[in-house]
């Protein structure tokens, strides 16, 4: 293992993550629902209880990006995949993150934060086989 | 009142993801390389968000309704069952294959990118399949 420190963001990182803590503790002591990204589109989509608010959450990650645009320009997106890959990743995420009830937000932050053991399952989880896959990928078959 | 404090904290959420570098898949990817130039910054960000979130959910935990009234909803189930494992293990696999997860790819919608507009589609496809399967009378 060699650390990138050229591309290293500690601060960023560090206060990016706090105002994603800020805005879950925000949805949970007002609203009182986790902001689990997966579970509230399905909710936003599916409809059944609270999907107003659920929708305008939604609303709100997606306009974030033109907030932002306001203010400064964009960060860096890099995003290289190919059509194959980006299809059959999308596909394991949407169905894995509703299979396994929950995805980064749901169990890496808010459960996490919870302390509940299951979380910390399905973190350590999806976790390991990010770890795995990104190794297959990159140094098995060198994509 | 409600619907406010909710498109509000999605904006939050979404600048946050997009300060901290988890809306750009290669730095999301760098992270998940650890055999190879390993960007350590994300564990960062995870840091960040269960420090700040860590005490108002432990509050959360005692209480029955929420500030604006309504209630309470903490996840209720305690059971470790194959479908959290075996749905996370699935769930990692493509947040390594494409370096995206559900909220980065929701934050990145409108900056236009075109490979975010399949792995949402897709994304879609297979929430839409685990509701189709979940009514299967199995």
């Amino acid at each position: 293992m060699s650390i990138d420190w050229l591309h290293f963001t500690p601060w960023s990182a560090l206060a990016g993550g706090a105002l994603i803590g800020l805005a879950a503790s925000l949805l949970i002591a007002l609203n009182g629902r986790i902001a689990g990204i997966s579970g509230l589109l399905a909710g936003a989509l599916e409809g059944g209880e609270g999907r107003g608010e659920k929708a305008l959450f939604i609303l709100g990650l997606l306009l974030a990006p033109l907030l932002w645009q306001g203010f400064a320009e964009l960060p860096a997106v890099q995003l290289d995949s190919s059509a194959v890959l980006l299809g059959l990743a999308g596909l394991l995420v949407g169905f894995g993150s509703r299979y396994g009830a929950g995805c980064t937000s749901g169990h890496g932050v808010c459960g996490l934060a919870r302390l509940s053991p299951r979380s910390l399952l399905a973190t350590l989880c999806f976790m390991a086989s990010g770890f795995v896959t990104v190794f297959i990928l990159r140094h098995v078959w060198g994509v | 009142m409600r619907g406010l404090t909710a498109f509000l904290a999605g904006l939050l959420f979404g600048m946050g993801l997009l300060l901290a570098g988890m809306a750009n898949p290669a730095k999301v990817q760098a992270f998940l390389d650890l055999a190879g130039a390993w960007d350590p910054s994300l564990a960062l960000v995870m840091v960040g968000a269960i420090a700040v979130a860590l005490l108002p959910m432990q509050w959360a935990r005692g209480q029955s309704q929420a500030l604006l009234g309504g209630a309470m909803c903490l996840p209720g189930k305690r059971a470790i069952d194959r479908p959290l494992i075996v749905g996370s293990l699935l769930f990692g696999m493509g947040w390594g294959l494409a370096g995206i997860c559900p909220g980065p790819a929701l934050a990145l919608l409108l900056t236009g990118q075109a490979g975010i507009f399949l792995f949402i589609a897709a994304m879609l496809a297979g929430m839409a399949l685990h509701t189709l399967l979940q009514r299967q009378p199995n």
